[in-house]
């Protein structure tokens, strides 16, 4: 128990990015990598561009997953699971006849009022208890979410009218579709707008603090359940963003975000868990990785996709168990 | 003493309505028995990792998913007798289980259970990789499909020597350091246990239980082996049936195990539920319910309800 508290002190107490000058360094030459390699190769240009877009999905759920984390110190292993239940919200709007913008923005809502009443009724009983018990609740909740959707709306593909159409811009030889240009300034935008409500608002300043130093936060009258509990609305209506935009390239399923949760992990665990930059950074990394490997690599074909996102999380894990941007911690005994 | 009393009855009468129920039970009913059985060996496994050596694993399915590949693959090609597939997948699953437990050394709590469930979701895919020789997501059949009947005591079997070979593994010295690097891992390296060991030996031991399971899984589902029977669903429902009957509980664990393999089907007997996958729906709810109002599982509610009856007894002072 002293152990987990002296810990859970290390940890709260770093503010910032965390990232260090040869991390830094290391991004900056892997941009100038991608930059040159681009200019050289239409190909690798494209599968940049694509990489990106589906990086930056990843870089959402993964977001979503290190919020939760830093603020109640919980990996939901239903992220995933929550964020294909508010897409297929959005699929029953769409199907009353609203538009497809209309609907985006509703399940939006919709996904913030899950993540609240999922941490008020879910986890906030079970908080403080071991990190088995609260690895099954959200484990039971995968399931649950699983089983209601597919009850609701069954197993078979559903598709959704297009958000961004079919158009693909040509730029000097290079094709970029529009659909991959759209992911990637949706999801960056959300990402952007939720960074400029922590660090900008009092009500981000009072999250912040909630997460940080609970008790010293409740001491100055913040009111630290309801912070927990809009931190984790906020989560779930990132992850409602990575979601929607998922469903344009891979369409309806109720299994459609297994796989992006484990990239969104992976991603995570590279930007260091804590590190909402470093898992913004870890996700765009993990994307283009993926694509150009796919790409140049002969035996990496889609099929491991999967294992090697699962290999590169063991990797970060066992060489550098911080991330990127993680912080080394303390641990006092 | 009367507690091991109490054990052994029960110990006999379980034994005797398996063995009852051989003859009772019709051919679908017999199918069903032995996923229960099969749950049983997967959840026993667990156990002994996550119940008795605090190392949480998501990716029991993994491991099942290697143990049937086992099966079907040394049946297929070498039409190998489906029994001595069995102890082959629990040699090749226990490899597995170390190689895995080396890395895991260095992870715990939260990053552990990443690991395995990355694990859980990655290593279905790698057949559909190599379908050349595991027939991609057709999956790939064993020569002979055996018969229920056939299949109810082989499996059966195997369910009581997972019963007897943890019992007698968790009552010694090897369940001690398990136990005591599950309570404190310092005080435990202190006491001059070796983690290293002991950890990747309770992985080992996990996995090849696991395997011995996916084995029997195989066969149970007509001698399939197909990517999709091995999902990350079968991983969480392995965790849970382990958890909602209580971890560290090798009783509980048939309470675990009849929970996973008859919900399905006694749910989908209820009317609204019947259709779709209503099974999941419940299955969901009674695990959260669970986890939120019975800490340690049925088999922990059980002992708290046993403890409170005993000291009533010995407080009231008109029973002596």
């Amino acid at each position: 128990m002293a152990t987990a508290i002296s810990r859970a002190t290390a940890t709260r107490t770093k503010i910032g990015t965390g990232a260090s000058l040869p991390v830094v360094l290391g991004i900056l030459a892997a941009c100038l990598f991608l930059a040159i390699g681009s200019l050289k190769s239409d190909i690798f240009a494209q599968q940049t561009v694509a990489g990106l877009a589906q990086g930056a999905i990843y870089a959402s759920l993964a977001l979503a997953l290190v919020l939760i984390y830093r603020a109640t110190e919980v990996i939901n292993f239903a992220q995933g699971e929550m964020a294909m239940a508010t897409t297929y919200i959005a699929y029953q709007l769409t199907l009353w006849g609203l538009s497809y913008w209309l609907s985006f923005f509703l399940s939006l809502v919709i996904g913030f009022a899950l993540g609240v009443v999922v941490y008020g009724v879910l986890i906030r009983p079970v908080q403080h208890r071991s990190v088995i018990a609260l690895v099954i609740v959200t484990v039971g909740l995968f399931i649950l979410i699983d089983g209601l959707v597919t009850w609701k709306w069954g197993a078979d593909l559903k598709f959704m009218p297009a958000p961004f159409g079919n158009h693909v811009y040509r730029a000097g030889g290079v094709s970029f579709a529009q659909q991959d240009i759209g992911v990637l300034l949706v999801s960056i935008l959300s990402v952007i707008l939720l960074w400029v409500l922590f660090r900008f608002t009092k009500l981000g300043l009072a999250m912040r603090a909630a997460a940080l130093r609970p008790a010293a936060a409740s001491l100055v009258g913040v009111r630290v359940d309801w912070m927990l509990a809009i931190g984790w609305g906020l989560a779930a209506t990132l992850g409602a963003v990575a979601g929607l935009m998922t469903e344009p390239s891979v369409f309806l399923t109720p299994t459609m975000m297994q796989p992006i949760l484990l990239y969104a992990f992976a991603a995570a665990v590279l930007g260091g868990l804590e590190s909402p930059a470093g898992s913004v950074v870890g996700g765009l990394a993990i994307g283009v990785f993926l694509n150009l490997i796919g790409q140049y690599v002969g035996w990496a074909t889609s099929e491991l996709r999967l294992p090697i996102a699962f290999f590169v999380l063991l990797v970060v894990l066992l060489l550098k168990p911080n991330g990127l941007f993680g912080r080394r911690q303390v641990r006092r005994v | 003493m009367r507690g091991a009393i109490v054990r052994a009855l029960t110990l006999a009468v379980v034994a005797a309505v398996v063995v009852a129920l051989a003859f009772e039970l019709s051919d679908y009913h017999k199918g069903l028995a032995v996923r229960v059985a099969i749950y049983y060996i997967a959840i026993v496994g667990l156990n002994i990792l996550t119940g008795y050596t605090g190392q949480i694993s998501i990716g029991h399915g993994a491991f099942m998913a290697i143990g049937g590949y086992t099966t079907a693959i040394m049946s297929f090609y070498h039409h190998t007798n489906l029994v001595v597939t069995l102890p082959l997948s629990f040699a090749i699953t226990f490899g597995c289980g170390v190689a895995v437990g080396i890395p895991a050394l260095r992870l715990s709590g939260v990053y552990l259970a990443l690991a395995t469930f990355a694990l859980a979701v990655s290593v279905p895919q790698l057949p559909l990789k190599w379908s050349k020789w595991t027939g991609g997501s057709n999956g790939l059949r064993t020569h002979t499909t055996p018969s229920n009947e056939w299949l109810y005591e082989v499996a059966w079997t195997c369910a009581a020597l997972a019963f007897v070979g943890a019992w007698l593994l968790l009552r010694g010295r090897t369940g001690r350091a398990f136990r005591s690097i599950r309570d404190s891992e310092l005080a435990a390296a202190s006491s001059g246990i070796s983690l290293p060991i002991y950890k990747t030996l309770a992985f080992g031991i996990s996995a090849a239980f696991a395997g011995v399971a996916g084995s029997l899984f195989v066969l149970v589902t007509n001698g399939f082996a197909q990517p999709n029977e091995f999902g990350v669903i079968l991983s969480l429902q392995i965790l849970i049936g382990a958890a909602v009957a209580g971890l560290g509980s090798l009783w509980g664990g048939l309470v675990g195990a009849l929970f996973v393999g008859l919900l399905p089907e006694i749910s989908s007997s209820v009317p609204v539920l019947g259709s779709g996958h209503g099974q999941d729906v419940v299955f969901g709810l009674i695990v959260i319910l669970v986890m939120l109002l019975l800490p340690h599982g049925v088999a922990g509610f059980l002992r708290t309800i046993d403890s409170r009856f005993k000291s009533a007894i010995k407080s009231d002072p008109t029973a002596s």
